[in-house]
């Protein structure tokens, strides 16, 4: 019984979720409460979740773990930056497209009081056409690659934010809360979302346990919708072609299956998944951030999904979300109970040794499900 | 090799036993093995064949699952191997069933990997060996040494990815005799992928080595091959040594009927389709029936000027028809293009050229096509195309009708569809039953099954597409006796059940013949002839030989005029 816990779930997982409850339980002594450290986790949990999210669908596919994440990340950005720059302007139309249909409830009033999420649910309406283009090259690329997915996808993610680097600078941003004020031109290289779409998830329905504990209900109830929707496709008759093509692309194609647009369907769903990733994270975090934001922003969500169980062809949601609570709950409780019990202020450089450690930890624990 | 004073046997085996978690494999297996013998060990797939031979040759995962009981002794002296090197120095060698070929490098480069010719220097006196060249003209010498010696003619600068699978198992060998200590040499199914004439070369070739005095001990499912090449029989089943006789005492049926444990000549295989039970009595009588009325039946699929790009089995130009409701062989030595002939009609290799299908042209070069043409096919390639291995068997099982014919699927059709797992798991249930296939459930992974089994799930694949034309490659290659009677007996009844046109492609002749209305023998792409199953095995021999079928008949007609 218990063996075959273990072997379900196997050993790193159990290790690692030991010692994430020995950091719970050595916080009190060190000065640091568990509910803060807590209420930290779960918001870590639901910013980071539906990035990791973005990886099944490619692993499930046999493109193996999506490091060109980055690529869906500035559709994310686009999608961000451009519901705040039409804010006003997507608002107006909204009034206008209620009178003309003769909506009554979509009227003035509503759009008023509703501003914040219409603007987020404006960001990720712009983001995903977008992500779903770039992701349809990106699928393109790596159906010329097959066999060397991982290492081309890194360089797609990084060659994408460099090339947006110029972008930012040259789009023609008007806004005044974003572009550089000497210049009045050029975006900046953080954005405040405040006053936009800033916690528009995480306050909704949020339950305050005490004032140190705030459970974030909406970005979890998101995140949950947005892991079964994953789910449903998975059970689709495409997503079960998607996973045969994953598992053996020759068996797949002999049955009449399109390898190729197979692939490209699931690049393109990771693209946009990982779109709405970031808007997510950052109604959270505050800020867009631009430039050499996204840079890194993959080897987490694959460290989080390996750590999580899965190989490089078979991911699951459970996966998913033990892996993402697990990371992020180390990343968390490492900095602030090793910060308190030396006494100094590390905490930044704690957290770089902690998230890059754990990323190299999971990534030799990588393994291929063996044919 | 005998030069030892004692007249110990070159390798003894004492009371040797495994079990793997609990589970017994072997039990109580004493026997030896002298000088120049050949043994034949012959088992059904589980027997315990692989994990005696993982002993003998000091495979790891032995001693990782707990070692095992008993004693081995080698020149009488007691040995136990931890590793694959130290069975290598005891002069012991093997040849895996699955090749273990380096594909980029030359057949003389595999054959002599770790033991080069090289070419001294004085840097030898720094660097020591490492920094030698090779000695290329050397090296070709002793391969092509190596390679005569089995009796068959390949270049030894040939690259090995570029060989049929064949070659491949000459070079495999060719590697084990050029060790120059090697006494006793371990074979396991050599023969499985060779075609009848490659496989009575290596037959003689086998002969020729026991001559020398290293002793051979062949495993093989072939057990016409077994009788004739071996000294001594040995029968494995369930773990126990059953028998251990000289050849001439035992009959090939004999041999059958001791590894299946119970009187399997008479056995009558009982086969229920979902359909309608019917059980085969006389296979005689049905294969006689359509050629009846094989003049007013129209063609399910002609084939006209058919070429195939499939690597090692191209196909140049193939004209042929078969009748709706036939059964249809494709024969021939390997390399051939047998292969290529149904692969190419379904799509998975680009093919040009015409295929009718009851008069309508197909699309070639579009697996999609085919199959929604009711064609279906099981590959020669089970676990490369044949199955998903990481998948478990009702996904295998319906996973092609499901993407062709939108079945076991819940929702609206284009817009949203979604699994029906009840119905996979019913859908799995009901062929696991009909076709006896060993597994604990419809969701176990088709990759934890045995070779038979899993290519019952192969045909449970087709069957399930209710096809018009099924399209078999191979259907009985590396699977034992007991299932191959089983899968041949399974088709000749969907046939005559539900008068299905077969088309089957082996490298069993015999198997061929027992099963087909009328077979086609392929030669360097091109059909070299077509005859009625009932022909003299002459006749396809000489077809196969490279004889056309009227070259042949010009002959007759020279030597009656």
């Amino acid at each position: 019984m218990i063996s075959k816990f273990i072997q379900n779930a196997g050993w790193p997982r159990i290790i690692i979720a030991l010692f994430l409850l020995g950091l719970f339980i050595a916080a009190p002594f060190v000065g640091v409460r568990v509910d803060t450290s807590l209420a930290n986790t779960l918001v870590r949990f639901g910013m980071n979740g539906v990035m990791v999210l973005a990886m099944i669908p490619m692993v499930q596919a046999g493109c193996g773990l999506n490091f060109g994440l980055p690529l869906g990340i500035i559709a994310g950005l686009l999608g961000a930056t451009l519901s705040i720059e039409w804010n006003v302007e997507i608002l107006a139309r909204l009034v206008e497209f209620g009178g003309k249909y003769n909506l009554s409830w979509l009227n003035e009033a509503f759009v008023t009081n509703w501003r914040e999420p219409l603007g987020f649910a404006s960001a990720i309406i712009i983001a995903v056409p977008i992500a779903a283009v770039l992701g349809w090259f990106y699928g393109k690329l790596l159906n010329r690659v097959k066999g060397d997915e991982m290492m081309i996808a890194t360089y797609v993610g990084f060659s994408s934010v460099s090339f947006m680097c110029i972008a930012w600078l040259l789009l023609p941003y008007k806004h005044p809360t974003m572009v550089w004020g000497y210049a009045g031109k050029g975006l900046r290289t953080t954005i405040s979302v405040e006053g936009y779409w800033l916690h528009v998830l995480s306050d909704a329905l949020a339950i305050d346990v005490n004032e140190h504990l705030r459970i974030p209900t909406g970005m979890l109830i998101f995140f949950a919708v947005m892991a079964i929707l994953v789910w449903i496709f998975m059970r689709s008759k495409t997503g079960t072609a998607m996973t045969a093509v994953g598992s053996n692309p020759e068996f797949a194609r002999a049955s009449g299956v399109n390898v190729d647009k197979m692939r490209t369907i699931s690049v393109m769903l990771s693209t946009v998944l990982g779109a709405i990733g970031i808007i997510v994270y950052e109604q959270s975090f505050g800020f867009i951030q631009l430039y050499m934001g996204p840079f890194y922003m993959a080897l987490p969500a694959v460290a989080s999904i390996l750590l999580g169980g899965a190989s490089v062809n078979k991911a699951s949601i459970l996966n998913v979300i033990v892996g993402t609570f697990l990371f992020q709950g180390i990343l968390t409780m490492t900095p602030s109970v090793i910060n308190s019990y030396l006494q100094t202020d590390m905490s930044e450089v704690i957290r770089l040794i902690v998230s890059n450690g754990m990323i190299l930890y999971a990534l030799t624990r990588k393994v291929r499900a063996g044919r | 090799m005998s030069d030892n004073n004692n007249n110990a046997p070159l390798l003894q085996l004492d009371h040797i036993g495994k079990e793997f978690y609990g589970n017994r494999v072997l039990s109580d297996i004493t026997f030896d093995i002298h000088a120049g013998e050949i043994i034949g060990l012959v088992g059904e797939n589980g027997a315990g064949k692989s994990t005696l031979l993982n002993i003998l040759f000091g495979m790891p995962v032995i001693a990782s699952t707990g070692g095992y009981e008993g004693r081995l002794q080698v020149d009488g002296k007691n040995v136990r191997f931890t590793s694959p090197n130290q069975a290598l120095a005891h002069g012991i060698g093997m040849v895996h069933q699955e090749f273990s070929l380096i594909p980029g490098f030359t057949a003389a480069e595999n054959i002599l990997l770790n033991r080069e010719v090289l070419n001294g220097s004085i840097m030898n006196y720094v660097f020591s060996d490492r920094v030698s060249t090779l000695d290329r003209e050397a090296m070709h010498n002793r391969a092509s040494a190596a390679i005569h010696t089995l009796g068959v003619n390949i270049n030894p600068d040939m690259i090995v990815s570029e060989m049929p699978v064949g070659y491949k198992q000459f070079i495999e060998i060719a590697r084990e005799i050029d060790r120059k200590n090697t006494r006793l040499l371990f074979l396991d199914e050599p023969t499985a992928v060779l075609t009848e004439t490659e496989a009575d070369i290596l037959l003689t070739a086998l002969k020729k080595l026991a001559k020398q005095g290293i002793a051979i001990v062949f495993i093989s499912h072939r057990l016409s091959e077994v009788k004739t090449l071996c000294s001594r029989i040995l029968v494995l089943r369930d773990g126990r040594l059953i028998t251990d006789q000289p050849a001439e005492n035992l009959t090939t049926r004999e041999i059958a009927a001791l590894m299946v444990g119970r009187e399997s000549e008479r056995k009558e295989i009982q086969v229920e389709f979902p359909s309608e039970p019917v059980r085969v009595d006389d296979v005689n009588e049905e294969i006689i029936k359509p050629k009846k009325k094989k003049k007013k039946v129209k063609p399910a699929i002609k084939v006209e000027h058919l070429w195939v790009d499939m690597p090692g089995e191209t196909v140049r130009d193939v004209s042929f028809e078969v009748k709706k409701g036939e059964i249809f062989g494709i024969g021939g030595l390997a390399g051939h293009g047998k292969l290529g002939i149904p692969n190419g009609i379904m799509g998975l290799y680009p093919a040009g050229g015409k295929v009718r299908l009851f008069g309508r042209s197909l699309t070639l070069n579009k697996p999609r096509a085919a199959l929604n043409r009711k064609m279906a096919f099981v590959s020669e390639d089970r676990r490369g195309v044949g199955l998903l291995l990481d998948e478990p068997l009702d996904w295998n099982i319906t996973f092609t009708a499901m993407q062709t014919q939108g079945r076991f699927l819940l929702g609206i059709p284009y817009i949203c569809q979604f699994r029906n797992e009840y119905a996979m798991t019913k859908e799995a249930k009901k062929y696991i039953e009909a076709l006896s296939i060993k597994c604990t459930g419809p969701h176990q992974l088709a990759g934890e099954l045995s070779g038979g089994n899993q290519q019952k799930v192969c045909l449970a694949k087709a069957f399930v597409l209710k096809p018009n034309i099924l399209l078999i490659c191979e259907p009985t290659r590396g699977i034992d006796i007991g299932a191959k009677s089983l899968v041949l007996d399974t088709l000749k009844n969907y046939n005559k059940e539900n008068g299905t046109t077969i088309i089957i492609t082996s490298s069993e002749l015999e198997e061929l013949r027992s099963v087909c209305d009328r077979v086609a023998i392929v030669d360097e792409g091109k059909i070299a002839g077509i005859l009625p199953a009932s022909s003299p095995a002459e006749d396809f021999g000489m077809l196969m030989m490279g004889q056309t079928k009227q070259a042949n008949d010009n002959e007759e007609e020279e030597a009656s005029a």
